[in-house]
């Protein structure tokens, strides 16, 4: 049985990565919007997992529970923000919130 | 193995932590004030003792927590700087949230955590102190934009903050992710020590492309700008005039110490150098020529501070110890001319309102002669006029341009500075050579005071705000010498 190479890990986490980025930039709902940034934010974290196993190094895993905390934080904050958008305006779109423009 | 007992040396960062404290007792004393107004005071008693604390901690080196942060000078510096502008927003928004009925004690919190996130990224050895800093002080300020909640233009501001505020720490964490793989740390110095041991990989390369991108985003340098605008006219004026000058520069603290002590002495000095040249270039290009046509003077201030982000970056593409100076004073002179022009912006909005267009200032040397005054004062010295501090801002900058080769960096800076001219100016015109009667009603049901000028009320805690903004934009302009001397003291750690 061989072990699973560092780069494939990498390369998985770099493509949720630009999956997520990708997400955030093309589509229109807000919440699918959040949840993108979530995935990007989580690829990165399986960055620092896999980087701090190849290195034997546990700065990578404790970079990790900061990001988990940050994440959870910002998703509090995002959720209220939308709610209150939405009480102002019932929708999730993007599109239909454009009051500044110029 | 016995475990050791870390040394935590707790007054290394005692400005941030008194911060802290102030804002924890403002959420306490929330709960049995009635009039909110004397928590903003409270939270302004805490930034001056904060303010006095760096002072008196004096340019010398000392690292905590493991080498995670410093208290060096720059980071003393900085706090100085985030200390004033947070005062001053502070000033500005006990009379504006009472005039517009948000006066709730959580904003006055919210900035005082915010401000502390900023300091402890001017203080930052280690990236993930760093990405906390910047995260206390975005989640705070996303928070703030949308504290004007009954109005569709605040939340729309606030999401739009948010979204794309997260998106640059993604790439932000991206970039120290890779940073991490290729050096194996995640400090700074030891980035930097592991760098100029002629050790290089495309893994950091690639690291410190998305690290720039994220800080890009945090001081709004194009193509990563256009957020900004809207977040600016759509956030509360108090709020807005807080993060165009806190989020900027907590963003170039960070940079600047991860650029120089990270990647500075490294194969990659060169590429960042002139990368920074080219973020200048546009960045100052598109903020004044997208000021240009703007009449909403809150948004055009917004343009303007994109400029501003390149006008600083100028200073940090030159890559010297002269070009981090310019920054420094660059930033100080920002926070008082930017502040003060965004707390007249503030003190001409009436109730209900919250922006205010060109025509509300035609006419104001007639109304409020003082007023006019200091808008004069501020507009000007943004443009960047002698003898006032912006002047001499723009010229360290641009001096270290020079110094470092880059003369051509300079000239497309001065262009753009005369550019800057006809909007600043446009506002200057509006006050002294428009009749206040130009005044026209924008909504239908106005017709009847349609020929009222806007009224001004200016307020003890807004006059004192601009009063300060403004000597010190003068006083600083006329005698810059010591604060230039003060930035020469204040190297990074």
């Amino acid at each position: 049985m061989t072990a699973v190479p560092t780069s494939w890990f990498l390369l998985l986490s770099a493509i949720l990565f630009v999956i997520g980025a990708g997400g955030v930039l093309l589509r229109r709902n807000v919440l699918i919007m959040l949840m993108s940034v979530e995935m990007m934010m989580n690829a990165v974290n399986l960055t620092f997992i896999a980087l701090s196993r190849h290195l034997s190094s546990l700065t990578g895993q404790i970079f990790v529970f900061m990001v988990m905390a940050v994440a959870a934080v910002e998703v509090a904050v995002g959720l209220a923000i939308l709610i209150e958008l939405n009480r102002l305006r019932a929708t999730t779109d993007v599109d239909d919130v454009s009051s500044l423009k110029g | 193995m016995p475990i050791e007992i870390p040394t935590l040396n707790f007054i290394a960062l005692a400005p941030p932590l008194i911060v802290i404290g102030t804002a924890l007792l403002v959420l306490l004393f929330d709960l049995a004030v009635t009039d909110k107004r004397v928590l903003g005071y409270l939270g302004l008693v805490g930034v001056v003792i904060a303010a006095g604390v760096s002072i008196a901690m004096g340019p010398r080196p000392a690292t905590t927590f493991q080498a995670m942060a410093i208290s060096d000078g720059y980071a003393l510096f900085f706090n100085l700087v985030f200390l004033a502008t947070a005062g001053l927003s502070i000033l500005i928004a006990i009379d504006y949230l009472e005039r517009h009925d948000l006066q709730r004690g959580e904003y006055y919190a919210l900035l005082l955590f915010s401000a502390s996130g900023m300091m402890l990224m001017a203080a930052a050895t280690d990236l993930i102190v760093v990405f906390l800093g910047l995260e206390i002080m975005s989640v705070a300020l996303y928070i703030l934009a949308g504290f004007n909640w009954r109005q569709l233009a605040s939340a729309e501001a606030a999401m739009k903050y948010f979204i794309l505020g997260a998106f640059a720490s993604a790439f932000f964490l991206y970039g120290a992710a890779l940073t991490y793989g290729a050096t194996g740390t995640t400090n700074l110095n030891q980035i930097g020590l592991w760098l100029s041991g002629g050790n290089s990989d495309p893994m950091a390369l690639v690291g410190l492309g998305l690290l720039l991108a994220g800080f890009a985003f945090k001081v709004a340098a194009v193509p990563f700008q256009w957020w900004t605008p809207d977040v600016y006219q759509g956030a509360p004026t108090s709020v807005t005039a807080f993060m165009s000058v806190g989020a900027k520069g907590a963003g170039f603290a960070a940079l600047i110490r991860v650029l120089r002590s990270g990647f500075g002495d490294s194969a990659y000095s060169a590429d960042w150098a002139l990368a920074a040249a080219v973020l200048a270039v546009l960045t100052m290009t598109f903020g004044n020529l997208a000021a240009l046509p703007q009449k909403d003077v809150k948004r055009m201030l917004g343009y303007s501070s994109i400029a501003h982000a390149g006008y600083i970056l100028v200073g940090v593409a030159a890559a010297s110890e002269s070009g981090v100076r310019g920054v420094l004073f660059y930033l100080l002179a920002y926070a008082f001319m930017n502040v003060g022009a965004f707390a007249v912006a503030s003190a001409l909005e009436r109730r209900g309102e919250f922006s205010t267009t060109q025509r509300d200032y035609a006419g104001l040397s007639q109304r409020e002669p003082l007023l006019a005054v200091a808008m004069t004062v501020f507009m000007l010295s943004l443009t960047g006029m002698p003898p006032l501090v912006g002047f001499w801002g723009k010229l360290f900058v641009f001096r270290a341009a020079v110094e470092a080769g880059m003369s051509w960096l300079a000239i497309v800076g001065v262009i753009n500075s005369a550019v800057s001219a006809f909007y600043y100016l446009g506002v200057v015109v509006q006050m002294y050579m428009r009749a206040p009667a130009e005044y026209s009603p924008r909504l239908v049901g106005e017709e009847s005071d349609a020929k009222k000028p806007a009224a001004v009320n200016l307020e003890v805690a807004i006059g004192t705000a601009v009063l300060l903004a403004m000597l010190l934009t003068v006083v600083l302009g006329l005698w810059p010498g010591p604060v230039a001397s003060l930035v020469t003291m204040m190297p990074l750690g």
